[in-house]
C-alpha cells in the first residue's frame, strides 16, 4: 500500500518503466528481497548447490513434461506405444524422453543430498524448522509424483511397481481392499488407473510441487540460510543493518550457482546421450516389455531412489514383528521403571504399550510393512524436535556423532542395494537390522545427541577468501 | 473492535450462513470422489469366460484372463496329485479354513481345491501383494526353494511359496491360499470361468 511514487519526467525510459510497474507490482521490491538484497551466508560450501540444482531440474522436469505430454496416450492400449513413438519417430522425442527419465533420477539425487546437507549442518533447527516441514513435504510429493509417472509408460515394471504398492493399501485394516479399489478405479491395474495417474502426475501433484516450493523459498528467505557452521549470520550487523557475514545472492551466489548448473550439466548430458538406462537403474530393463497383466517379471524392484524404503517393507516379516512388540513392550518397562513421571502417565505408558503390541499381533505383518515404509518417511518431518544437541553443526558436535551419521548413510546405501536384489534369507536379516538402526537412529536421538562433548562454536562464521 | 458491543445476530447469521457453505461444499465435493469409483463398465466387465481343455495334457498349463486377472487350469499330474496328500505339514491353511467364502467356494474345499482332482483351476495372483507366482512344478532342491519342495509355484515378488493346490507355505509373506474362482464343467472339455452352479 505505499503511496504513488512521482518520478522525474526526465528520468531514462527504463526508469520510468519501472516506476510504472513498480506503483502496481512490487517487481522491484520482489527482486531485492529474494536476489539482490537477500544476505546469504558468504562460507556456502559444496553441499549448497543442491538447492538450486533440485530448483533446475523441477524446470527440466516440467519443460520436458510439457512436450512428452503432446506427444503420450494415457489409454492402456496405447500408452506403451505412444512412448516407442516418441522415441522412434517424434523428431528429438528421444532427446526429451530420456532429459525427463534421467531428471527424475537426478531429481532424487540432488534433493537426498540437499537433505543430508541439512541433516549435518543442523538445518532445520530453530528458527528454520518450518523450511524442513515444507522440504519433507516436497520430498513426499515428489515420490507420489515419481511412482505415478513410473506407471505411465505401460512396461511390466510399470505395471506390476504399480500392483504391488496400491496392494499395499489393501493391507489397512477394514478399509484396506475399498481403498484400493478407489485408487485403481478398477478392480485390477488397468486403463482407469493410467488415466488417473496421468491426471494426477501431469497437473495434481506439480502444481501442489510449485506451491510447496514457493512456500520452502519463502521460509527460508524470511529467516535466513544456515551455513556449515550453524552460526546465526543476522547476530552480527553493520551499521545498515546487513549481516556481516552476508553477501547478496545475485550477484555472489547466482553467478556461485551457475558454475554448480555447469558441472551438474556436464554429468546430466553425458548420462542422457551415453547411458541413459544407466546399467537399468535410471530405465529397468523389464520396463521395455509392454505391460502384461497375466505375467509378472521374474524379478520386480523399484527403481533405485524407492529401494531404501522398499526393503524395509520387506524387513517385516511376521518374525519382526514380534521384535518388535518386544522392543515396544521393553520401552514400556523402561519408562515404568527408569523414568521420574507421575504413575498415572507411567500407567497410560504401559496400557498404551499393551494395545499397540496386541494390534501389533492381531494385523497382518503385511500392513505393519506399509506403516514402516511410511513411517520411514514421516520420521524426518519430527527431525527438529528429535535433535537436542547443544550445537547445530556436525563441525561441532562430539567426535563419535560423525560416526554415527557415516553409518547412517551407509545403512542408508546398503537398504538401498538391498532393495534392487531378489528377496534372500541373509539380505532379510541384513534389512531387518538396517531398519532398527535407521528408526533407532531417529527416535533416540533425543537421547544420544546430547551425549559426548561438544566443541567450542565459533562466534562468526569461519571463511578463508581464495 | 475490542470495546464494541458484540452484534449476537450478526453472528448467529455468520455461523448459519457457515454451516450452510460448508453443507454445500461436502455436497458438491461427492460427485468428485464418487466418481473414482470404479465406473459401471468396470463393473460390468466381469463377464464369465468359457474355456476349451480338450487339448490340455498332464502337467500343462494355460492362463486365461477372466476379469483382467490371470487364471490358470492346471491338469496334474498322478505324482502331483499324490504329494498334495505330503505336504500339509508345511501349509499354513491345508483345510482352506480361511476366509473360504472369499477364496474357496465350497465344491472345492478339499485337498485338491479343485471340482476334479486332476484339473486345479485358481487365480493367478499372490494374496500378498499381487503379483503373479511363476510356474516350479519340478519337485527337489532349487534356489529360492526348500531342499524338500513338492513342486508348485513362487512369488517372484517376496518369495511367497503355494503347492499345486495354491495352499500357501507356512512363515511366507503371502497370509492366504490362492483364490479359486467359481467354476463349472460344461461338459467333459468345456470349462466356464467367473459362473458356478448355485448362480
Amino acid at each position: 500500500m505505499a503511496n504513488f511514487k512521482e518520478i522525474s519526467p526526465n528520468a531514462p525510459l527504463g526508469d520510468k518503466f519501472m516506476n510504472w510497474v513498480d506503483n502496481r507490482f512490487p517487481a522491484t521490491k520482489l527482486y531485492k528481497e529474494h536476489l539482490s538484497e537477500y544476505y546469504a551466508p558468504k562460507n556456502f560450501n559444496f553441499w549448497y548447490f543442491f538447492g538450486s540444482l533440485s530448483l533446475l531440474v523441477l524446470v527440466i522436469q516440467i519443460v520436458t513434461g510439457i512436450f512428452l505430454v503432446m506427444h503420450y496416450k494415457p489409454e492402456a492400449s496405447m500408452a506403451f506405444a505412444s512412448v516407442e513413438y516418441i522415441m522412434r519417430d517424434v523428431p528429438w522425442g528421444w532427446l526429451i524422453r530420456y532429459m525427463h527419465s534421467t531428471g527424475a533420477s537426478a531429481f532424487f539425487i540432488v534433493v537426498y543430498l540437499h537433505m543430508f546437507r541439512g541433516l549435518m549442518y543442523g538445518s532445520y533447527r530453530q528458527p528454520r524448522e518450518l523450511v524442513w516441514i515444507f522440504g519433507c513435504t516436497i520430498f513426499l510429493c515428489l515420490m507420489a509424483e515419481a511412482f505415478m509417472g513410473y506407471l505411465l509408460p505401460w512396461g511390466q515394471m510399470s505395471y506390476w511397481g504399480a500392483q504391488v504398492i496400491v496392494n499395499l493399501f489393501s493391507a489397512v485394516p477394514f478399509i484396506g481392499p475399498d481403498l484400493a479399489l478407489l485408487i485403481r478405479g478398477d478392480y485390477v491395474v488397468g486403463d482407469a488407473t493410467l488415466n488417473r495417474f496421468f491426471s494426477f502426475h501431469v497437473i495434481a501433484v506439480p502444481l501442489v510441487l510449485v506451491g510447496l516450493v514457493a512456500a520452502h523459498i519463502i521460509a527460508l528467505h524470511e529467516v535466513g540460510s544456515n551455513n556449515p557452521d550453524g552460526v546465526e549470520i543476522k547476530d552480527h550487523k553493520d551499521a545498515n543493518g546487513i549481516p556481516l557475514d552476508g553477501i547478496p545472492f545475485h550477484p555472489y551466489y547466482s553467478v556461485h550457482d551457475v558454475m554448480g548448473v555447469g558441472v551438474f550439466l556436464m554429468i546430466f548430458t553425458a548420462i542422457i546421450f551415453f547411458a541413459p538406462e544407466l546399467g537399468g537403474y535410471f530405465l529397468e530393463y523389464n520396463n521395455f516389455i509392454p505391460a502384461d497383466p497375466l505375467k509378472t517379471p521374474n524379478h520386480i524392484a523399484p527403481v533405485w531412489y524407492f529401494t531404501p524404503y522398499y526393503s524395509m517393507l520387506r524387513a517385516i516379516t511376521g518374525e519382526m514383528v514380534n521384535v518388535l512388540i518386544l522392543i515396544v513392550l521393553g520401552a514400556a518397562a523402561f519408562v515404568f521403571a527408569k523414568t521420574k513421571l507421575s504413575t498415572v502417565l507411567k500407567g497410560a505408558v504401559v496400557v498404551a504399550a499393551v494395545l499397540v503390541s496386541i494390534m501389533m499381533y492381531s494385523i497382518d505383518a503385511k500392513f505393519w510393512g506399509v506403516v514402516v515404509m511410511g513411517g520411514a518417511v514421516v520420521i524426518l518431518f519430527f527431525l527438529p524436535w528429535l535433535d537436542h544437541c547443544e550445537v547445530k553443526s556436525i563441525r561441532y558436535k562430539p567426535e563419535w556423532h560423525k560416526i554415527m551419521y557415516a553409518i547412517f548413510v551407509v545403512n542408508f546405501v546398503v537398504l538401498a542395494y538391498l532393495g534392487v536384489q531378489p528377496p534372500s534369507h541373509v539380505g532379510e536379516r541384513i534389512s531387518q537390522v538396517g531398519t532398527l538402526f535407521y528408526f533407532g537412529f531417529f527416535l533416540l536421538m533425543p537421547w544420544w545427541s546430547k551425549l559426548g562433548q561438544t566443541k567450542a562454536v565459533p562466534d562468526r562464521v569461519v571463511f578463508h577468501a581464495h | 473492535m475490542s470495546d464494541k458491543a458484540i452484534d449476537s445476530s450478526k453472528r448467529t447469521w455468520l455461523i448459519a450462513t457457515s454451516c450452510a457453505g460448508a453443507v454445500g461444499t461436502v455436497a458438491t465435493a461427492i460427485p468428485f470422489a464418487s466418481s473414482i469409483q470404479p465406473s459401471e463398465r468396470a463393473k460390468a466387465a466381469g463377464a464369465s469366460v468359457e474355456v476349451d481343455i480338450a487339448s490340455l495334457k498332464p502337467g500343462e498349463k494355460i492362463t486365461v484372463e477372466w476379469r483382467g486377472k490371470p487364471v490358470w487350469i492346471i491338469k496334474r499330474t498322478p505324482e502331483q496329485i499324490a504329494a498334495l496328500a505330503t505336504d500339509e505339514g508345511d501349509l499354513a491353511d491345508p483345510k482352506s479354513e480361511r476366509k473360504p467364502s472369499e477364496l474357496t467356494p465350497e465344491y472345492a474345499r478339499n485337498q485338491g481345491r479343485s471340482i476334479k482332482p486332476e484339473l486345479f483351476v485358481a487365480v493367478g495372483i499372490c494374496t500378498h501383494l499381487g503379483c503373479s507366482p511363476s510356474d516350479k512344478f519340478a519337485p527337489g532342491a532349487q534356489p529360492s526353494l526348500p531342499d524338500s519342495w513338492p513342486g508348485g509355484f513362487l512369488c517372484p515378488c517376496h518369495g511367497s511359496t503355494f503347492d499345486m493346490a495354491g495352499r500357501v507355505f507356512k512363515n511366507k509373506p503371502a497370509p492366504d491360499n490362492l483364490e479359486i474362482p467359481p467354476h463349472m464343467y460344461l461338459s467333459e472339455t468345456k470349462l466356464l470361468i467367473g459362473e458356478d452352479k448355485k448362480a
